[in-house]
């Protein structure tokens, strides 16, 4: 277990979370991989734990700079539970290293993502 | 069903799944969807996505809680520092030239995606 590097990327998350816009869980499931020593699976269910409240600080921020359509967000919300289940089931069926190898995948083509926003800014 | 809540539906459907499956938010989902879709603004669509966010996250946690992945202690020391990023990054947003962040994020992103694969 390295704690620093814990506090440090789950900040790392906060300050991404902010100002791009992802609720930090693309931070904090490797953190939590790799400083905190849980198993893909138990990091990424651990994370979404951590999401709700990063998310909500963050939301509540963003209302307060005008940012935020509640209504929309609520509704989203709501009619979520069929793609979540679906995910979630998915996450328990699959093995570790394909889990690990998706997320990897996920984690570039974000950054490709970001990448572009950067230089078509 | 309007147009308009079919696109919202199938938004909060496919960002629920990857969220689900992947542990994130699914902000990577809504955010350009919402730009793309429904005609938001950037910062509009970052934070009406958050407020979505965390519902799903509510809702994942506790379907990947019944069957027990969940722990709650290492949730929290990732989870508490991040706050006060969350704070310092929203208020940042406001006034930092926008190029410079998604392009560090992006350098971030690739280091630890390769150290979690080797």
């Amino acid at each position: 277990m390295d704690l620093a590097g814990a506090l440090a990327i789950g900040f790392a998350a906060g300050v991404a979370s902010g100002m791009v816009g992802i609720g930090g869980g693309v931070l904090f499931v490797p953190g939590l991989v790799i400083f905190l020593d849980l198993s893909q699976l138990d990091a990424e269910a651990t994370s979404l734990f951590a999401v709700i409240v990063v998310a909500a600080v963050g939301a509540w921020r963003q209302h307060g700079y005008g940012n935020v359509r509640p209504r929309d967000a609520l509704v989203m919300g709501v009619l979520s539970p069929l793609g979540v289940t679906a995910g979630v089931v998915l996450a328990n069926a699959v093995s570790e290293r394909a889990l690990g190898l998706g997320f990897a995948a996920l984690q570039l083509a974000l950054a490709v993502q970001l990448a572009r926003r950067a230089l078509t800014r | 069903m309007s147009p308009r809540l079919v696109r919202l539906a199938a938004i909060a459907t496919a960002a629920g799944a990857f969220s689900g499956l992947f542990g994130i938010g699914g902000g990577t989902i809504i955010v350009p969807l919402l730009i793309l879709w429904l005609g938001y603004e950037d910062r509009e669509a970052t934070g009406t996505s958050l407020a979505a966010i965390a519902l799903i996250a509510a809702l994942g946690t506790a379907v990947h809680g019944a069957y027990g992945n969940v722990d709650v202690l290492k949730g929290i020391l990732v989870g508490a520092p991040a706050i006060g990023g969350v704070i310092a990054g929203t208020a940042l947003q406001q006034r930092v030239p926008r190029r410079a962040i998604p392009a560090a994020f992006a350098v971030l992103l690739v280091i630890s995606a390769a150290v979690l694969v080797f």
